[in-house]
């Protein structure tokens, strides 16, 4: 049975990758150069891009976290998880009741930003030990089903308790200008994509070393077979409730840039929908890769866009505009996924590496 | 205690429909080892295909039979076009497939009805009746156990009694023994999904007038619910499930009487983490050991 799982998990070519020879150069060092590349990148993009992209771009770092935090969960360690969505919005809940106290009692300056972003990164890491405590003791569809029950749950919760959280209303969240050493006119979305993508690429230097360490090796091995990795010494149960408590404090990052982005949390942004959408991302972009996050968080902001601008192609009625703007995508996303599932499961990550392999095989490159 | 009787017949009534619900659940799991997480959708579905049904035609029961068609080809038609195709091996894909059929149906009902909730009929009132001065059951609650009574007695009589109840007990239970022996197996197993998609729907048109009306999340909730009352019967066991649907259908009765309506997601959640740890199994199920 469990060798037969193991053969049908998605992410084989990370075997291989684990028994590729070392580089002279330590991990560490090549992560930081590729995010140091990124970064430039990015800065220069943001000068490029007018404020609507940069905005996007923002929000696709936002996503970003999520869904390498899922990556690692699902693709590296098997566990299912269809609550993020709802851990992304203890994030933002958190982040917004901390900004709130901090401009209560008149500490607006911008560097509070990174206390409050800390502090939502460490209720989602609360929340996510709890839920992942019991995750570790489940399988398959029960804990499909338990991360299904608090990805329905939780949004309801700010109605519950709606002195706290303020309802289907939901809370504003006091954010900073950009500094005013940048200059007057200085557009409010690029100082917003170097807070994100500052917070995103430092929590992925930090997902890709994690990978790349025992704790990494540990997660494949309890993914590929249970028993195995028990009798090489893994301690199973701790090593998934691990995963899960590192996803989640991505998942919860992801979900307070989020709220700083829209500078405002409601529990409609954070239902049932976008958990799905976030599994979705990660299986398109293909699991078991932290560049198939990449992908999905991308596809996660680029396709509304899309089915805006194909939808206003058309002359519709404003109602059919509107039902067809927000349910278009959805649908997109939801054939795409079982598309992917049935005919390509490696996604498009897995897709590019086979094709590269196909290239490789066909034309060796020759190394000296 | 008149309050308590009435919170208990009420919850009854609502613990009746979760227990048409698991057991859809629990049919497809005997099936083919698949929770089919896009029951929910598939019975909203259903009930909007009853809702255009009435509103063509004004009666109340052409959409509901039609409700009761739809559900049972949506299912054969899950199974065959969708389900079929994918890669058992991981259990992590059928999962993932249903999600996708989740997002699916839920956008496309969205884009032809709207995202608006709609009202839903009921064929009797739901006031309810007095005895002696006491507030009982209303018509729809006593309709609502007669359906559910009606199709629990007839999935027994199909599945104990009859040859296709038979080879379809024979097909879960041992695949390639049964297609030597004769049995259409993707045949059975598509029967399966066609009878509890229709389960399905029935529940779906019990519970949705009961609740904000049709809407295309309007089963989300009831879902997990019905997933925990599976879950608490243990998913392989039928009775079990419908011991959990009458508990689930109490407890929420309960929480929401005595406690207040805001806090029935909560208790749903803390059910569910409690009787997965304490009983992942369930409590009908024999313990069995699982390896690490």
């Amino acid at each position: 049975m469990s060798a037969t799982r193991a053969a049908a998990r998605p992410g084989r070519a990370t075997a291989v990758e684990s028994t590729r020879p070392r580089r002279a150069v330590p991990t560490l060092l090549r992560h930081l150069a590729v995010a140091a590349g990124v970064a430039l990148l990015v800065l220069m993009a943001s000068y490029q891009l007018d404020s609507f992209r940069n905005f996007q771009l923002a929000t696709v770092a936002a996503y970003l976290c999520a869904t390498a935090g899922l990556t690692v969960l699902t693709g590296l360690c098997g566990q299912l998880s269809l609550g993020h969505g709802a851990l992304m919005a203890t994030g933002a809940y958190a982040l917004a009741l901390t900004q709130s106290a901090f401009a209560e009692r008149g500490l607006i300056a911008g560097g509070w930003l990174i206390v409050s972003l800390v502090v939502a990164v460490l209720a989602t890491v609360v929340v996510g030990a709890v839920v992942g405590v019991v995750a570790a003791r489940l399988r398959g569809p029960y804990l499909a089903g338990l991360t299904l029950a608090v990805a329905v749950v939780v949004p309801a919760l700010t109605v519950t308790f709606d002195g706290v959280f303020n309802g289907e209303q939901g809370l504003p969240v006091p954010v900073a200008p950009a500094p005013a050493g940048l200059g007057l006119y200085f557009p409010h979305e690029r100082w917003q994509l170097w807070v994100a993508a500052a917070a995103t690429l430092l929590c992925l230097v930090l997902l890709a070393n994690l990978v790349r360490s025992r704790y990494g090796r540990s997660f494949r091995a309890v993914r590929d077979d249970e028993v195995a990795a028990r009798l090489a010494g893994i301690h199973v149960a701790r090593t998934q409730v691990i995963a899960f408590v590192v996803s989640a404090a991505s998942a919860g990052l992801g979900g307070a840039l989020l709220a700083v982005l829209a500078q405002r949390v409601s529990p409609g942004a954070f239902g049932l929908t976008l958990s799905l959408f976030l599994l979705m991302a990660v299986v398109i972009g293909g699991l078991g890769r932290l560049a198939g996050a990449v992908w999905g968080a991308f596809l996660l902001v680029a396709l509304p866009d899309l089915t805006h601008s194909l939808t206003n192609l058309f002359t519709l009625s404003p109602a059919a505009a509107q039902r067809l703007e927000g349910n278009v995508p959805l649908a997109i996303f939801g054939g795409t996924l079982i598309v992917v599932m049935i005919a390509a499961p490696g996604g498009v990550q897995g897709l590019l590496s086979r094709l590269t392999g196909a290239l490789r095989a066909r034309w060796p490159v020759r190394r000296s | 205690m008149d309050r308590f009787l009435f919170l208990t017949l009420d919850g009854l009534s609502r613990g009746a429909v979760y227990a048409a619900f698991a057991l859809a659940l629990v049919l497809i799991w005997r099936a083919g080892r698949i929770v089919n997480f896009a029951q929910g959708a598939m019975a909203v579905a259903a009930a909007y295909v009853a809702y255009s049904v009435t509103a063509a035609t004004g009666s109340y029961w052409l959409g509901f039979g039609a409700a009761l068609l739809a559900g049972l080809l949506l299912g054969a038609v899950v199974d065959i076009a969708v389900m079929r195709l994918v890669d058992h091996r991981s259990p992590l894909n059928p999962v993932i497939v249903a999600l996708g059929l989740v997002l699916l149906i839920q956008a496309v009902l969205g884009m032809v009805y709207g995202n608006e909730y709609l009202p839903a009929q009921t064929p009797f009132s739901r006031s309810a009746l007095t005895v002696g001065g006491t507030a009982v059951l209303s018509p729809y609650d006593l309709f609502v156990f007669a359906t559910v009574g009606v199709v629990g007695a007839a999935l027994v009589w199909i599945f104990t009694r009859t040859a296709i109840g038979l080879r379809m007990r024979a097909a879960a239970f041992a695949p390639e023994v049964s297609r030597l022996l004769g049995v259409n197996v993707g045949g059975m197993l598509t029967l399966g999904w066609a009878l509890a998609s229709g389960v399905g729907a029935l529940a779906g048109m019990l519970v949705i007038p009961t609740e904000l009306g049709l809407h295309p999340h309007a089963m989300d909730l009831v879902f997990v619910s019905a997933f925990t009352a599976a879950v608490i019967g243990g998913l392989d066991s039928p009775p079990g499930a419908v011991v959990g649907g009458l508990g689930v259908g109490l407890l929420l009765s309960y929480v929401s009487g005595y406690a207040g309506g805001d806090l029935i997601p909560l208790a749903v959640l803390a059910l569910l983490m409690t009787v997965l740890l304490v009983r992942p199994g369930g409590l009908f199920a024999p313990v069995t050991a699982r390896r690490v």
